[in-house]
């Protein structure tokens, strides 16, 4: 417990330095740094280059908790944070040596090696980048010496203040829809945020973070404990009541750029929740799902298009259409590749993903789909003698295809279909000697999930206006499946959050765009190593991953699925 | 649901498919003739018909070695390595970037062409092993128990995150792959006209191809190998290591795309940081097609793939009237897959594994 | 417990469908004059002008502009925004032209006083790229313009969304036609300094017909709306010259072994081959078009996508010989080599990667001059930009001589002055030889 294990502290130093090296050597620091955080007192890419030093000290001085004033692990987060900057520090060597470097390693330019020198020139730079490295290293391990107490308040406040600072775009646009823009602008310059408001932000969150610490938790606690079930249940309605008014004038709280990414995230909610059928429900691996997007997109944008190519019918006829197709193209190529499993499954309609791909922009197709040249003015849906064109509407729109979606899914799920598609996805010749009609069962989860991705591209491509064959990329396929695998795959609650995390967090984040799949590669393996079953997993598949585990699961969550599964359909 | 009724459903779901079969094999047959009887399109000569099959035979060699990366690994871990199109870029890029543009500029590779290649073959087969071991250990690895789908998306991140990571590198840019003057120019041999880097990968993934079957069936790694796909758990009790098979395995298959890569280079005298992505899915269906998880299969359906696309478009599509008939050519590959795969769904050669482990 | 959320939700479509109705009435630009006005009445547009007003500034200045004003405060800076491709495969396209940006941001410091800052969105080279960087534009109020897009389809939804709320884009490298055509997808705030695909390939089709003197001409796309869009004009350019058309072709922009392509293309003898496609599939089709039999006297060219020292890199020696297409730099103006070019390698340490860096410099700047011809300048400071006023100031640009030649808006936002050139590449380097104005330059 005492002991220090040096060997851990100078590997977890050379560890992050390395990965600051590689950030440095990528450009990753240079470009970060001309995002601020906090004006004129952090950039993104100072975080960026700090960040590893403080957290390489604090978990090289050790676990243990309340440590006293101790000399051995003080040292050892001043080594760990020493050995970050050494890397960093023999890149600004060799780069000094190393004359033509920026012709083999384009992003090490004279700018990056000013930041990782602070303009210092080599020598005394990189001396000073070490100082700095292991004083923060120093510090990171001083956060042992901090009572619990204080420390996890002081922890959470700090990387709340951080988060709010990098998603300054989000609080900049609700404050614009109510706040007048001299006061706006007190808060917010043109990126991040200004220094009161991280005072703000900090002192805020600290203040709550204390409160719950020394009493809100406890006070919770006991208030759960004496909760009755008709409480409990109260409970849940007024929180169902509350978000679904929530859903409902979130458009007016959002504001515009934010409620176009909201309806980005329903369109990717629309498909993943399709192929959360198709794959979490059924275990049918499809990585060619964009197929039906485009299929839905196309139809709905020939048929309502005023252009050229189009028939100018009317939306609201068109988009059954759409989804109708893209239905019937599900079961069309669901029947040869159906008795295909596991992975032949998986390239065969990969296969077909890129067959489309292709085919939308070729040359053969293009007296009727407009080829590279796409399809101009979709046509828009209406109601009433409104005409939906702004992101407001379209979020309505959304909002009710995502909740009819979901509606559909869990009574799916826990219905006849559920349960055979679950039957098929465990052992699939057990569900055969059952009795289940194997590829009437597969066609059926085929052919919605097909359904939802139709209805999500015939809602795109009106929203867009335009449809354009580069929108169907193998790319939307892949992050479709990232989302439900990320989310917690069969879990419908999982699969909303994932398309939140996977498709909102990016498009918030669109200056990064040149880092934004490198960010999002990074995302998915460090997501699935922490959580495998996914971010909120279903009960099911959160008692499979943790069989093995000693705990055994909780009543509550070895009940609820079984209750919910053997209801009688309604 | 009865007996009788289920049959009428197999019944109907057989007579699509039979429909499906022959609607594809009568539209080939129709692009066929009428290219080759009726002139449609472009006339061409034998020369050009031997040109379409060479380079497509080649194109295939490449597809062949890097399918092996594919195969091994599904044949050991039943997973698809998304990211092994990346351990073939990786080592392509680096040996560019780092060994071979400067050889070329100190005229070296000129002087010693042979050495040179070398030089920048293991350049490449090192970097690419490195990316695929790290890749191994870090994403892979602590995933072996999770459900299949897991380590199937933290590929898909590995991939991304290579990418990415050689493009920060080395930049977006087109780089030029220098090629010796004594591989530029043509060769006739047994009568036919080869581009001379053309034959060289030709014969190099042949080599190699025959080599990588030897080592997996003759040497005691290879039968570890071997061993470990067949069952891990009765393995680690023989006494084998089961994550260092594992990590040879991931290994080897890097190797094969590091040379694939350098001969990549050889052939379309350029690399990008992007270059991984198509080859690699392509790679992968070729594996499909042999036969996921046999070494001879992926070899087989790395030169079928690779010909088909060549010779499909001229040929049929073009036969067919279809304008713009190169760009179509992924069709006529993944259309052949179906095809395949609905006659016979365990690949031309593979064994019927899918089944009994998938 | 199962009924309940069941009601729950059904209660919750009803209230749903009510206010997405509702929504659209409280919508309406009747009810200008708040912040939330500033924002959405603009977006409403589509059927008629907005008449929102914002409240008249603290001095004596008051908006009476038909689509509403920007108001900068002293001191602060005036936004402009970009969106052009700065991911994905055509990153270099977009990167290039966001430099030629930042450098004319650059060299003029302050404008009436007021420094100018560049918010820089992405395109994605996607339709729904340039709708959610549209919508992001839109949604400050404070942006005055916006340069941008990189790509033809990310312009289509967003000169749409950019126009309906008010605003204005200058594109300095979309060329469809139908951009600037009132039949298809023009919209009043939209303008570009880039020239029109029919423009260049004809250009290209002269040079090949008239001044080459050939007679057969194959043309190759890549998928790609630009390529495609100037493969055919090209294509049917030579043709309605008189020439002959071999093959029109296409490959994915993604292909690795194009000589079947090649192949297929020799057989027909074409004796001139024009590629108008990006990195990497232009060096990768140069490269291998030297070893395939057939077309070893074919003249290859290519276009702007890849006119570029990059492109020269990536093809040693295969690229000699070959003619690029491409907007005339070599234009009497000598800031372009004497002040332009030092300063773009001193911001970015690097050659341009494409031409379209000149576009998004003269569109800043004449988006630039346009705010201060129309801007109400206060006593403290406070500017005053009308958007109506500053489409209209745009639109009047006329003979602003900038560095891709002397411009000039039509009434549909052309703003180029339409001048191709064809390069030669010899010895490795770009030598211009012909151009649509002057004919041969030797």
């Amino acid at each position: 417990m005492n002991a220090i294990d040096w060997r851990r502290a100078i590997r977890i130093g050379l560890v992050l330095g390395v990965a600051v090296l590689i950030a440095s050597v990528i450009g990753m620091v240079q470009t970060f740094d001309e995002r601020d955080m906090i004006e004129d007192i952090l950039t993104l890419g100072q975080l960026l280059l700090f960040a590893p030093a403080v957290y390489a000290g604090y978990s090289a001085a050790g676990k243990s908790e309340e440590r006293r004033v101790a000399a051995p692990p003080l040292l050892a987060g001043l080594l760990a944070g020493l050995l970050t900057g050494v890397p960093a520090v023999l890149l600004v060597g060799l780069a000094g040596w190393w004359t033509t470097i920026r012709d083999y390693f384009v992003n090490v330019s004279p700018q990056l090696i000013d930041i990782l020198t602070f303009g210092r020139g080599a020598l005394q730079g990189s001396l000073m980048l070490l100082a700095v490295m292991a004083v923060l290293g120093l510090i990171g391990a001083a956060i042992h010496l901090i009572p619990a107490r204080v420390r996890r308040p002081l922890v959470n406040a700090t990387l709340i203040t951080l988060i709010f600072s990098l998603f300054s775009d989000v609080p900049l646009n609700i404050a614009n829809q109510f706040l007048p823009r001299d006061i706006v602008r007190r808060f917010f310059p043109t990126k991040g945020v200004t220094q009161l408001a991280a005072v703000i932000v900090f002192a805020l969150s600290l203040a709550i973070a204390l409160w719950w610490e020394f009493s809100g938790r406890t006070r919770r606690q006991q208030r759960m404990a004496t909760i009755t079930a008709e409480q409990r249940r109260r409970n849940s309605l007024i929180v169902l009541a509350v978000s679904a008014v929530l859903l409902l004038v979130l458009p007016s709280i959002l504001g515009t750029f934010l409620t176009n990414v909201m309806t980005q995230v329903g369109t990717f909610i629309l498909m993943a929740l399709g192929l959360n059928i198709v794959v979490g429900f059924a275990g049918l691996l499809d990585l060619g799902y964009v197929a039906f997007f485009a299929v839905g997109a196309y139809v709905t944008a020939l048929l309502t298009s005023t252009g050229d190519l189009g028939l100018g019918i009317n939306f609201w006829i068109a988009m059954p259409i759409g989804v109708l197709a893209a239905v019937f193209f599900g079961i069309f190529l669901g029947i040869p590749v159906l008795r295909l499993r596991g992975d032949y499954l998986a390239i065969v309609t990969l296969g077909f993903g890129e067959i489309i791909r292709v085919l939308v922009r070729s040359d053969l197709l293009k007296p009727i789909i407009g080829g590279a040249q796409g399809i101009l003015d979709v046509g828009r849906p209406s109601i009433g003698p409104l005409t939906l064109v702004t992101p407001q509407h379209y979020y309505y729109l959304l909002l009710a295809a995502c909740l009819l979606a979901l509606f559909v899914s869990w009574r799916l799920r826990d219905g006849r279909a559920g349960r055979q598609w679950m039957a098929v996805r465990e052992d699939e010749d057990v569900a055969e000697a059952v009795g289940i009609n194997l590829v009437g069962t597969k066609l059926l989860a085929f052919a919605i999930g097909a359904g939802f991705a139709g209805l999500s591209g015939a809602i795109f491509g009106s929203r867009v206006g335009s449809v354009f064959p580069n929108s169907f990329e193998l790319l939307i396929s892949i992050n479709v499946l990232a989302i439900i695998i990320v989310g917690g795959v069969g879990s419908l609650p999982g699969v909303i959050l994932g398309a939140f995390v996977l498709v909102g967090l990016p498009e918030l984040l669109r200056e990064f765009v040149e880092f934004r799949l490198l960010i999002y590669g990074i995302l998915l393996i460090v997501m699935m190593l922490v959580r495998p079953e996914g971010l909120w997993p279903s009960a099911v598949r959160r008692r499979e991953m943790h069989a093995d585990e000693e705990s055994p699961p909780s009543v509550a969550e070895l009940e609820a699925p079984r209750h919910e599964a053997t209801q009688p359909m309604v | 649901m009865t007996l009788s009724q289920r049959l009428r459903d197999i019944d109907w779901i057989d007579v699509w498919l039979w429909i499906f079969r022959i609607l594809i094999i009568v539209g080939v047959v129709i692009g066929i003739v009428r290219k080759l009887f009726f002139g449609a399109g472009t006339a061409y000569g034998v020369d050009d018909w031997l040109d379409f099959f060479i380079s497509g035979l080649s194109q295939g060699g490449l597809y062949a070695l890097i399918a092996l990366g594919y195969t091994m690994v599904y044949g050991v871990l039943f997973m698809i390595n998304f990211a092994h199109g990346e351990f073939f870029m990786s080592g392509g890029m680096a040996a560019t970037y780092l060994v071979a543009s400067t050889l070329a500029a100190t005229g070296f590779m000129n002087e010693q062409p042979i050495i040179y290649l070398v030089l920048v073959m293991v350049f490449s087969v090192l970097t690419s092993m490195s990316v695929s071991l790290l890749t191994e250990r870090i994403a892979y690895r602590p995933l072996r128990r999770a459900p299949r789908l897991v380590p199937l998306i933290t590929a898909i991140g590995a991939s991304f995150f290579w990418q990415y990571i050689f493009r920060g590198f080395f930049g977006s840019a087109v780089k030029a792959f220098p090629v010796p003057t004594i591989l530029e120019g043509r060769v006739n041999v047994l009568g036919l006209d080869f581009l001379k880097v053309r034959l060289m990968v030709i014969i190099v993934s042949i080599v190699a191809l025959i080599a990588l079957y030897l080592f997996v069936q003759k040497t005691k790694t290879g039968k570890s190998i071997r061993a470990v796909a067949e069952d891990k758990d009765v393995a680690a009790l023989m006494g084998i290591d089961v994550d260092r098979a594992i990590a040879t395995t991931f290994a080897v298959g890097a190797m094969m795309a590091g040379i694939a890569a350098v001969l990549w280079g050889l052939v379309f005298k350029q690399v990008i940081f992007s270059m991984g992505f198509v080859p690699g899915i392509k790679a992968f269906t070729a594996a499909v097609l042999g036969g996921i998880g046999s070494i001879p299969g992926a070899a087989l359906g790395g030169f079928f793939l690779g010909v088909i696309e060549a010779v499909g478009p001229p040929l049929i599509l073009e036969g067919l009237g279809a304008p713009g008939a190169h760009q179509l050519k992924d069709v006529t590959a993944f259309l052949l897959l179906v095809l395949v795969l609905i006659f016979r769904p365990q690949g031309i050669i593979g064994e019927r594994l899918a089944e009994k482990k998938a | 417990m199962k009924r309940l959320s069941l009601l729950a939700l059904l209660v919750l479509v009803l209230a749903l469908a009510l206010v997405a109705c509702g929504g659209g009435t409280t919508e309406t630009p009747a009810e200008g004059g708040e912040e939330v006005a500033a924002t959405e009445a603009p977006a409403e547009a589509t059927e008629a002008p907005a008449e929102a007003t914002e409240p008249a500034a603290e001095g004596s200045m008051e908006c009476t502009d038909a689509l509403g004003c920007v108001e900068v405060a002293p001191g602060d800076p005036i936004l402009i925004a970009s969106a052009l491709v700065i991911s994905g495969p055509n990153i270099e396209l977009g990167t290039d032209s966001q430099r030629g940006v930042e450098i004319a941001i650059a060299m003029r410091p302050e404008v009436l006083g007021h420094p100018v800052e560049l918010q820089a969105e992405d395109d994605g080279c996607s339709a729904e790229g340039g709708q959610a960087a549209g919508q992001k534009i839109v949604s400050n109020p404070q942006i005055v313009g916006v340069i941008g897009t990189s790509c033809s389809g990310a312009g289509v939804p967003m000169a749409a969304i950019i126009s309906d709320a008010g605003y204005l884009m200058i594109s300095p490298s979309n060329t469809s036609p139908a951009l600037t055509d009132p039949e298809q997808a023009w919209k009043p705030g939209y303008f570009r300094t880039a020239h029109n695909d029919l423009i260049q390939g004809a250009a290209m089709a002269t040079f090949a017909y008239e001044q080459l003197g050939l007679t057969k001409a194959a043309a190759i796309h890549d998928g790609d709306p630009y390529t495609e869009g100037l493969a055919s004009a090209f294509y049917d350019a030579f043709q309605a010259l008189g020439g002959e058309g071999v093959g029109f072709e296409a490959e994915a922009a993604d292909a690795t072994n194009v000589e079947p392509l090649l192949t297929s293309i020799a057989a027909a003898e074409p004796q001139f081959l024009f590629y108008p496609v990006f990195q990497p599939l232009a060096p990768l089709l140069t490269n291998t078009a030297k070893t395939v039999p057939g077309l070893e006297t074919t003249i290859l060219a290519a276009a702007d996508g890849v006119f570029s020292p990059s492109f020269l890199e990536a093809t040693p020696g295969t690229s000699e010989g070959m003619y690029l297409s491409g907007p005339d730099l070599s234009f009497a103006n000598t800031m372009y080599q004497d002040e332009f070019i030092p300063m773009y390698q001193e911001m970015f340490g690097s050659e341009p990667t494409n031409v379209y860096h000149a576009h998004a410099f003269d569109a800043t700047n004449i988006l630039l001059n346009a705010v201060e011809s129309v801007a109400q300048q206060g006593a403290d400071g406070t500017l005053l930009i009308g958007r109506q006023a500053l489409r209209d100031a745009v639109a009047a640009t006329s003979g602003y001589v900038g560095l891709t030649g002397t411009l000039t808006c039509s009434e549909f936002g052309d703003c180029a002055d339409a001048k191709i050139a064809v390069s030669h590449v010899e010895n490795g380097e770009f030598v211009p030889v012909w151009n649509n104005k002057d004919g041969s330059l030797q």
